[in-house]
């Protein structure tokens, strides 16, 4: 037959029953949609972990206590007391490698300003930590050796700190409670943004590690060490010298296993990609289920037409349409039928992720292979749940269904 | 030379418990050229016959020869093949597709014609088919925007557009008057002089006599097959218009 003329007598089909179309186009519509809505948002997911994970510093290694097998992340650590103060120390001052260790204590606090609360976290950290971070200071101070050695009760805070207890005027040289001892504020961090799990990377009281072990956690042991390495080169020299340094010093024979975790940057970046990744391929299926109820919409659709327009059918295969015209007619049919959900769901999905991402404030990223893969997956829907109506279609006597009624 | 041969051709329609032979052991032979009148009561099988001479139905038993070949033989393809190229078939009931234009339900055949034709010689040839039943000015309505005898210059447009070898009539004029029926019957006696092979049902002895054979059909079988001298439908339309001028 003429092949140019399959895909128009199919659109003027269409056409006629505008309504239905749109509302079968619509599963369609709404599936595409959630599928490129799912995947952007989820690789954006992807992409911000990774750069969050860059904005650790350069060249920054994470010390866990207790051994974590690889590809999984610490998050809440701690339980496990095995890194002390002084392993922090002797990292920095026994191996040349590393430049900067700060043994990492945090604990959830609530801090007063006059009769203001704030619920927070609250940092034990080393003098240069904010060097370890590449956090800029936005005007005061860091605190110093000195302040590490001495416990003072000072503290650098971030900018959420700022606008929540002291509603935006200059905190430096005020005084905050935490559990009845005062706080000097001496720095006001820069601004870091929120991370991916929602937490705002600036609601943040930093304070020396030993003010914070002695006075405020209650704790006797490092949570996290954060460790600065001389450059990238030394990495792989530094971290044998690290391992080595901390086994001896936890006194560990050969056949005991460490009792810590060390994870570079990119290890860190890696868990937690894989970890974005599999939400997405989550988010994802759950999408595609859409898809597919959609699809199985547009085959009952199909059926009801095929049985509506038998006496169609029969005029065609009576004037000579083979019965791969008339099954190639109905294919097509759902295909454009699952294209134009493709079309629809592309615009939905941007908009709709381009929303999300405004309202959580995640980055959008539309990613051309999603569209190519929601469109193809809508036309592969519309052929394999097109196939059987069309199918039944073709197979149809022309006598028989001429006197259809 | 015979261009329909049937051999003792049955065809059994089974429902349940009983068996209908619409089509008794019937054996005829149509040449080329012929214009036959297929006669009888209804329910004799006329239409039956008519659908399995269209390739459209099965034989229980018999063999039906279509120039020569075996129709009994051919799949499904093949026989919608020679649907499309060989035979024009006008139904009982038109068959128009609905809410489509006239010249759309003209082309139709062709969009399935095994010719490779461009779009332009489509439109060209549903246009000319249409001339030649007398609709060339009405060719962008749609079937309910059209009388019954338009209607069914539109079907004879349809089964002519592929330029068959024989047309196949279900009673053409079945709902026509007098006036529009000879000038249906004036358009096939003129494309009968032209070479074209007809068969038409009527039940309407009038009309039969237009023809230059009458076959009658009664319970499935023949029950009489003679020659006749056809009476020109041209003359009589214009007696008609004669008449009506005086
Ligand atoms: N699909 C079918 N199933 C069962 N019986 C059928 C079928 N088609 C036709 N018949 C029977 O076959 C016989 C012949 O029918 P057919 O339609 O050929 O008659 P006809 O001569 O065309 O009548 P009419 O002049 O009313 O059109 C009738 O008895 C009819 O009931
Ligand atoms: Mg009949």
């Amino acid at each position: 037959m003429k092949i140019t003329a399959i895909p128009l007598i199919s659109i003027k089909a269409l056409r006629r029953n505008a309504m239905r179309t749109i509302l079968t186009a619509l599963g369609i519509i709404i599936g595409v949609g959630a599928v490129i809505t799912m995947v952007g948002l989820g690789q954006g997911a992807g992409e911000e972990v990774k750069a969050q994970v860059n904005r650790l510093g350069q060249n920054v290694v994470l010390i866990f206590p207790g051994s974590i097998s690889l590809g999984g992340v610490s998050i809440g650590g701690g339980t496990i007391n095995t890194l002390t103060i002084e392993d922090a120390i002797a990292l920095r001052d026994e191996i040349p490698e590393v430049i900067a260790a700060s043994p990492e204590v945090r604990s959830q606090r609530v801090i007063v300003y006059g009769n203001r609360n704030w619920f927070t976290r609250i940092y034990g950290q080393s003098a240069d930590y904010l060097q370890i971070r590449q956090w800029p200071m936005e005007s005061g101070e860091m605190f110093t050796e000195e302040d590490i050695e001495q416990a003072s009760l000072v503290a650098v805070i971030g900018q959420t700190i700022v606008h929540e207890l002291f509603e935006g005027a200059d905190p430096i040289g005020e005084t905050i409670r935490v559990r009845g001892f005062p706080l000097r504020i001496i720095g006001v961090l820069s601004e870091k943004g929120s991370s991916l799990m929602g937490s705002v990377q600036d609601d943040i009281v930093i304070v020396p590690y030993t003010t914070a072990f002695q006075r405020i956690s209650g704790r006797s042991h490092a949570m996290v060490i954060n460790v600065q390495v001389f450059n990238d080169e030394s990495m792989d020299i530094a971290r044998e010298k690290m391992t080595d340094l901390l086994r001896e010093r936890h006194n560990l024979a050969p056949y005991q296993e460490n009792d810590f975790t060390i994870q570079t940057q990119e290890e860190v970046a890696q868990a937690a990609t894989e970890t974005s990744r599999i939400m997405t391929v989550l988010l994802a299926s759950i999408a595609g289920i859409s898809l597919f109820v959609g699809g199985i919409g547009i085959m009952n659709v199909m059926l009801v037409s095929v049985t509506e327009r038998t006496r169609e059918i029969g005029l065609r295969l009576a004037v000579g349409a083979r019965s791969g015209d008339v099954l190639l007619q109905f294919l097509i049919e759902s295909v454009i039928l699952c294209l134009i959900g493709g079309i629809g769901g592309i615009l939905l999905g941007v908009v709709s992720t381009e929303l999300i991402a405004i309202y959580a404030g995640w980055p959008a990223l539309f990613s051309k292979d999603a569209m190519i893969i929601a469109v193809s997956v809508s036309a592969s829907v519309g052929l394999f749940f097109g196939f059987y109506p069309a199918w039944k279609a073709s197979r149809l006597d022309p006598i028989t269904a001429l006197r259809t009624e | 030379m015979p261009i329909l041969e049937l051999n003792d051709i049955t065809r059994v329609y089974r429902s349940e418990s009983i068996a209908v032979k619409a089509v008794d052991s019937v054996s005829m032979t149509i040449s080329e050229k012929e214009f036959v009148a297929l006669m009888g009561s209804s329910g004799s099988g006329k239409s039956t016959l008519m659908n399995i001479l269209g390739c459209l139905d099965k034989l229980t038993s018999g063999t039906y020869l279509l120039m020569g070949e075996d129709v009994g033989k051919m799949n499904k393809n093949q026989l919608s093949g020679i649907r499309n190229r060989m035979i024009g078939f006008v139904f009982q009931n038109f068959h128009l597709l609905p809410r489509t234009t006239a010249l759309e339900n003209v082309e139709l055949p062709l969009l399935y014609s095994r010719e490779k034709l461009s779009w332009k010689e489509i439109r060209e040839r549903a246009k000319e088919s249409l001339k030649i039943v007398g609709l060339g000015d009405r060719i962008n309505h749609t079937p309910n925007q059209l009388s019954g005898g338009q209607q069914q210059r539109v079907a004879i447009a349809r089964a002519l557009v592929t330029k068959p070898k024989i047309l196949l009539a279900d009673e053409p004029t079945g709902n026509l008057d007098s006036k529009t029926t000879l000038e249906i019957i004036d358009i096939f006696q003129k494309l009968n002089d032209d070479g074209l092979t007809i068969l038409m049902v009527t039940h309407e002895p009038d009309v039969a006599n237009f023809t230059g054979r009458q076959i009658v059909l009664s319970d499935g079988k023949i029950i009489s097959d003679k020659k006749n001298k056809p009476v020109s439908a041209a003359n009589e339309l214009e007696k008609i218009r004669l008449r009506n001028d005086s």
